[in-house]
């Protein structure tokens, strides 16, 4: 990786965690509603993953997963609309926080039911396999997922049929509020796949450059073997598990002594000490990106909702052999389409306003300190 | 019916080299039910994949294969083990179009025996197709004859949305003619299996067998019964019920699922709401009895819809 690259992650996550902390914000003024579940902490599993993979491979992920469609590229603007229930939003308004679709970049979004895509990524793996190409899929998920049969059914099928999926595990050390001691017969998620002969490999998930090796590996073993690989990055999330969990089930100083690794101060602090970058550097890029927040936002004060008729839209494609004069009588095939949407490409956004007060603390005179981004300490 | 089905795949499969069947038993042993008999020498493993018995994989590898182009039929070897698949039908396949606004498209098939067989109880003798056709987001298919089964499986396997095509386990020996040149027949087309003045009787699957049946006996007293086959379930042909309601007068509506909740109320439903002026009687529904199967084979005789129970609701609906 070189000096740029390494920078360009360092902004990816903190374009995530800004993005996130906004979200929260939004959340609290009643701007997003349902269930949010932010990603702040686990930044570097994401991130560190989507920088090996191909643009023409996939990825499926669960319901915490606005970090990845950032990751690979989507643009803010539309997956805040999304959250905001808007008609600009990256599914239309029809998803919200747990379903961020992105297909052009081969992200198959956000699952809602834990563990229900992980045998979707076996037969994304299968038709990889069937139409013989070098593609591979990444499927992200949680510790709670573990214990799902689903789980099960799917590991077992990747390594009987040589499946070219990443199963990562974001053991973030609680499904909601149960703590992985609690739910888990075995401590070690990844030895789970031993069960099915499946190369394994825990890896420090507050690690950037420990994740990208990681999964570069895997990948490598997927393209080339056609075999799938369980990682289990050990991370930590400092929010609760959605918005309106306060998280008792943990203690401040837990919560405090995770924040010490934090990815994003991590990698800063490698940017200072191995490539040359400065406290100023970084600042700088934070305020880029704060700045790009205000634009995103700005994006979604002036999108319209959706119409009421768009509800009809998406439930089916029009079909040549479907009896479309019987099916029309029903207006979700009335205003079924051939074809498939494509979320659209905006363009630049206006150069902003100097952005307001961030929510942001000053920064500490100590320069490792100072690079962790202030507003992560709001956390828990 | 099993010729006819096994015909529809291979056409199929030498079609479009996306086609695949992937389920239990599917390949070596050559269908549970011989359905996909002789599609594994011919296409090769990749193609015809034998897998574990793990239903909720069958039907996730189906969708996620789906997602990216291919077209995955998947057999369950009866629908009964559906239900161990559900959360990938219900929550996967019916839903990613619509939470990805239209992004995603799922075109598959599951495809399976429903229904009762033969004395094997409650756990595989079960009609689930109202839980399905419940659903927004799915297709849902009932074949009740050979030529039917073909040419809807062709239309189920080249539509662009998930289908669920329900056939039955008692009618896979049924002889039917099919026609020889290449044809197909789109979902959600009502055919009226047998024209009549005096009632309708809408059935669909091995019941519209039984209500020819029942409509054969019922000549031989004087009652002249249309015997209409949905053959869809959703989207639902109700013109051609209507159609045929307005000119009898009379309708009765058979179906083998337990009575609550199930189709033919939706069925039901729509006539008296449609049809109101025309009719001259209430709707009267048949169904299978309200319990579940029972093993032995006098109490399953008396479960099902048999030809005299139909008999006995079209002498209601004509007060005779």
């Amino acid at each position: 990786m070189n000096r740029d690259e390494a920078f360009a992650l360092y902004k990816q996550m903190l374009l995530i965690r800004r993005f996130e902390e906004r979200c929260a914000q939004l959340y609290v003024e009643g701007r997003i509603g349902g269930f949010l579940h932010l990603y702040i902490g686990q930044e570097a599993v994401g991130v560190g993953a989507m920088s090996v993979m191909r643009p023409d491979d996939y990825l499926i992920a669960y319901y915490r997963d606005h970090g990845y469609a950032l990751a690979r590229g989507a643009d803010p603007r539309l997956l805040l609309a999304e959250l905001c229930g808007k008609f600009t939003g990256i599914s239309r308004g029809k998803g919200g926080s747990m379903h961020f679709y992105d297909v052009p970049r081969g992200n198959f979004g956000g699952d809602g039911i834990v563990g229900g895509h992980l045998p979707l990524a076996a037969g994304i793996g299968y038709g990889i396999r069937l139409r013989n190409t070098d593609q591979v899929c990444l499927c992200f998920f949680g510790d709670g997922a573990v214990n799902e049969g689903a789980f099960h059914e799917a590991l077992n099928v990747s390594a009987l049929w040589d499946l070219p999926v990443v199963y990562i595990i974001e053991n973030n050390r609680y499904g909601m509020g149960t703590s992985i001691d609690r739910a888990s017969s075995v401590k070690d998620l990844y030895q789970r796949a031993s069960a099915y002969g499946i190369p394994r490999r825990e890896i420090n998930g507050m690690d950037l450059l420990a994740v990208r090796n990681a999964v570069t590996e895997a990948i490598e073993r997927a393209r080339t073997e056609k075999r799938p690989t369980l990682l289990e990055a050990e991370t930590y999330r400092y929010r609760g598990h959605s918005m309106s969990d306060p998280g008792k089930y943990r203690t401040k100083e837990e919560v405090e002594e995770m924040m010490k690794s934090d990815p994003v101060l991590l990698w800063g602090k490698r940017l200072m000490e191995q490539e040359r970058f400065t406290q100023a550097d970084l600042d700088a890029v934070d305020k880029e990106v704060l700045a790009r927040m205000e634009e995103t936002v700005a994006f979604v004060e002036s999108s319209p909702d959706p119409p009421v008729e768009s509800m009809y839209e998406d439930v089916y494609v029009r079909s040549p052999y479907i009896n479309m004069k019987a099916a029309e009588k029903d207006p979700a095939w009335r205003a079924a389409i051939r074809e498939d949407r494509v979320p659209p490409t905006l363009p630049p956004p206006a150069p902003a306003a100097a952005p307001t007060a961030p929510a942001a603390a000053p920064a500490a005179a100590n320069p490792t300190e100072a690079a962790v981004p202030a507003t992560a300490k709001v956390g828990s | 019916m099993r010729d006819a089905l096994n015909q529809a795949m291979r056409e199929e499969m030498t079609r479009d080299p996306n086609v695949f069947i992937l389920g239990e038993e599917v390949g070596a042993y050559q269908g549970a039910y011989k359905v996909t008999q002789g599609l594994l020498a011919q296409f090769g493993e990749w193609r015809v994949r034998d897998t574990p018995i793990a239903e909720e994989a069958i039907a996730g590898v189906a969708v996620g294969a789906a997602f990216i182009g291919l077209r995955p039929i998947a057999e369950m070897m009866t629908f009964n083990f559906s239900l161990l698949a559900l959360d990938m039908i219900i929550n996967h396949a019916a839903k990613y179009r619509y939470m990805s606004g239209g992004q995603v498209r799922c075109p598959m098939v599951m495809r399976g025996p429903s229904g009762a067989a033969a004395q094997v109880a409650a756990q595989h003798s079960q009609a689930f197709e109202s839980i399905y056709a419940y659903v927004p987001g799915l297709v849902v298919a009932m074949p009740a004859t050979p030529k039917d089964a073909k040419g809807m499986l062709k239309s189920a396997i080249r539509d662009d949305n998930p289908v669920i095509f329900l056939e039955n386990e008692v009618l896979y020996n049924l002889k039917g003619e099919v026609p020889e040149e290449e044809y197909h027949i789109p979902l959600g087309l009502a055919e009226v299996k047998r024209p009549g003045r005096d009632v309708t009787i809408v059935a669909w699957s091995r019941p519209c067998i039984t209500a020819l049946a029942a409509a054969t006996k019922l000549a031989e007293e004087g009652i002249d019964a249309e015997v209409v086959d949905p053959r869809t379930l959703r989207p639902l042909d109700e013109d051609v019920i209507f159609e045929s309601v307005r000119k009898t007068g009379r309708c009765v509506v058979v179906e083998e699922g337990w009575r609550i909740a199930g189709f033919g109320a939706e069925i039901s439903d729509r006539v008296q709401r449609e049809c109101f002026d025309a009719l001259d009687a209430p709707v009267i529904r048949v169904t299978s009895e309200d319990v579940p199967m029972p093993y032995a084979k006098t109490l399953e005789k008396a479960y099902l819809p048999q030809p005299e129970k139909i008999i006995d609701a079209v002498h209601r609906v004509m007060y005779r």
